[in-house]
């Protein structure tokens, strides 16, 4: 199933959306991480595809990107890899636009959908920029996830939500990925604007490193993306079973 | 914009030299990157935005900044050599023209903060100074590789009230900085202007960068006149970013000289490079077959960028103008040959383009050729580099 039916069926059967994040290539374990993360409760996985220059990270993805690059990961092992995965969810790469480009938008386009892997998050291709790696996408099957930030106007709203495939990504904190101490005001805020303006899933991310903050924003939102928070636990030697941990209490959480 | 007498004016709407330039930044950026290019072309034809601008220039940077003719070296290389001395601005360098013209219009823009990346430390002394005339917070990102080697730019730039920051991430270098200062904008854009040093990043950097550095261009062209009687045979300037050439061949790209970028040989996007998307803009960048970028390797930290600005990747592919490199060892003996014939350390960076001309003075620069060069730094900040390099 594509990714957005997928989570369309889980949240008009009355559940809250939970999608871990998990830098590919981290670790030899880490197809494992992915595989326990996707079993304890995820509704769809996130696999980051590292790249040496990170803009939208903050340092626990950069650190989980530098490590993963040093241990020889590449787009294509990553994809391969996740293409004779064990995961039953489905599964969405977020990258950088050089790898992409580098690729060629076609060919890789081609290689996910024939892992696959049924979205694409790509930060730093934003509205403007998207039609020439959307074409290839939407023709291949893999869905373009877009962003809206808190300071996207309306009217570009307007504009993100109509190109907008798989799910909405509603950037809960004007910043970079990372771990937050609070909740950012700007997230229920952006959450519902972005319900206001689109039947897709609402998920938040950037920002959301704990159960409550999770439950609290999903008031409003129907889900999360949860990145720094399980990847840092994954950087401190969690393993795939204290990462499953982790996405289980999140998964508790929002069943509350 | 294909017609030599349209370039290096307006890129298209979405930013575009050709297929270069462009904005390739996450969504929380692009409303402020069209907020700053609204604000730019109003503050742009607003003279009274203009008249503020060439005052601070003149009273407070020291412009115009002279034409000077070298007599020494030119019987030494056998060509004219002609030097357009930003060297002699405030601060010491042509990074002052920028930044002055930034700091302006975050004012205008009500914002109170300028945050910004450097290498050399030239770009981060220049803003810190900017923000101290201006009254704005400054927070500088520097590579941790190069806080070690222009320690005495750090000093400078913590005297002048700035919050130094060091870059632990990547190279640990200019590349690395930048970074860090997206990262900051996306976190504070709401009160924070990011001051960018190059004519790079998302549109409309690449542009108002290159709009504030035309004054080299324009000011040199006049003066080249009345030295020359003429336009000059060739026009030389080292390549980091590309600022400081994108500034001078602004002025002459609808003459009849011969433009030359020189890029360091361990940094030289524009002869190594491949299209790429990185800090915002699709330009040429050093990178592997998979698409990761590449460090670059350079004696000058203001040249240790394994990237170009966009403009020069659309120059270099028209042929308007031509890309060449210099090696740390060339440069070294230029920095010598500079000295001791005219009297003028220059900065490493423009060390380039004089060692490229020294090189090929009478092989690819026909002999009485005129050669403007623009000595875009002094060479203060690296003199303790220098010394050990040379082992005097
Ligand atoms: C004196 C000097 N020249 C040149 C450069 C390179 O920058 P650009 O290529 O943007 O002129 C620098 C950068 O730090 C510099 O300090």
């Amino acid at each position: 199933m594509g990714l957005a039916p997928s989570l369309l069926h889980r949240r008009d059967a009355g559940h809250k959306l939970l999608v871990p994040y998990v830098t590919g290539g981290l670790g030899r374990d880490w197809i494992d991480s992915l595989e326990a993360v996707a079993a304890a409760g995820a509704d769809a996985v996130e696999v980051g595809l590292p790249f040496s220059d990170p803009m939208m990270d903050g340092p626990v993805i950069q650190r989980a990107s530098v490590e993963a690059l040093a241990s020889g990961a590449t787009a294509q092992r990553i994809i391969a890899e996740v293409a004779s995965a064990d995961v039953s969810v489905p599964v969405a790469v977020m990258t950088y636009y050089n790898l992409v480009a580098r690729m060629g938008h076609r060919r890789m386009a081609h290689l996910l959908a024939g892992a696959g892997v049924t979205g694409a998050i790509v930060p730093d291709l934003p509205l403007d920029e998207l039609d020439g790696w959307a074409e290839e996408a939407d023709s291949a099957g893999v869905a373009t996830v877009l962003l809206a930030a808190p300071t996207t106007p309306p009217e570009r709203l307007k504009l993100i939500v109509e190109r907008a495939r798989g799910f909405l990504y509603a950037v809960g904190s004007m910043g970079v990925t990372g771990e937050r101490a609070d909740l950012a005001a700007s997230a229920a805020e952006i959450a519902g604007r972005c319900k206001a303006a689109t039947d897709l899933p609402v998920l938040v991310g950037v920002g959301i490193s704990t159960p409550a903050q999770a439950v609290e924003v999903c008031q409003v939102a129907d889900g999360v993306v949860v990145g720094s928070a399980l990847v840092r636990r994954l950087l401190d030697g969690c393993g795939p079973e204290g990462a499953a941990d982790l996405v289980r209490e999140f998964r508790v959480a929002l069943d509350g | 914009m294909n017609a030599i007498g349209e370039l290096m004016r307006e890129p298209s709407a979405s930013g575009r030299y050709g297929g270069f330039g462009g904005r390739f930044v996450p969504e929380s950026l692009v409303p402020a990157c069209e907020d700053l290019d609204r604000a730019f072309r109003l503050a742009w034809g607003d003279p009274t935005f203009r008249g503020e601008l060439d005052r601070l220039l003149r009273e407070y940077g020291g412009r115009p900044t002279p034409v000077f003719a070298c007599r020494r070296l030119s019987e030494r290389i056998g060509v004219r050599v002609l030097l357009k001395r930003e060297d002699l601005n405030h601060t010491g360098s042509h990074k002052l023209n920028n930044v002055i013209g930034q700091a302006l219009l975050a004012e205008a823009m009500g914002k109170t903060r300028l945050v910004a990346e450097t290498g050399a430390g030239q770009h981060g002394v220049a803003t810190a100074t900017a923000a101290a005339l201006f009254g704005m917070d400054c927070t500088i990102y520097m590579g941790a590789t190069d806080i070690e080697r222009q320690e005495l730019n750090v000093f400078r730039m913590r005297l002048l009230g700035a919050e130094v920051l060091p870059v632990e991430s990547g190279s640990r270098t200019l590349k690395d900085a930048v970074n860090e200062a997206l990262r900051d904008w996306v976190g504070t854009v709401a009160t924070t202007h990011y001051c960018i040093g190059s004519v790079m990043g998302p549109h409309p950097y690449p542009f108002i960068v290159r709009e504030l550095q035309r004054i080299i261009g324009d000011e040199a062209r006049q003066q080249c006149r009345d030295l020359l009687n003429a336009d000059p045979d060739l026009v030389v300037a080292c390549v980091g970013g590309g600022s400081n050439a994108a500034g001078t061949f602004a002025g002459f790209v609808d003459s009849g000289a011969r433009l030359v970028g020189v890029e360091a040989a361990g940094g030289a996007a524009m002869s190594h490079g491949i299209a790429g998307i990185v800090h915002g803009m699709l330009s040429r960048f050093l990178q592997d077959e998979n698409g990761q970028i590449l460090e670059a390797h350079s004696i000058s930290a203001g040249l240790d960028y394994p990237g170009v600005g966009p403009e020069h990747a659309y120059l270099g592919e028209l042929g308007r103008a031509q890309y060449e490199q210099a090696s740390d060892e060339e440069v070294l003996a230029a920095v010598e040959l500079l000295a001791q014939t005219e009297g003028i350390i220059p900065a490493l960076e423009p060390a380039h383009a004089v060692a490229w001309v020294v090189r090929e003075a009478g092989r690819s620069i026909p002999r009485d050729s005129s050669v403007l060069i623009t000595m875009s730094g002094r060479g203060d900040k690296d003199v303790a580099l220098v010394m050990e390099r040379l082992g005097k």
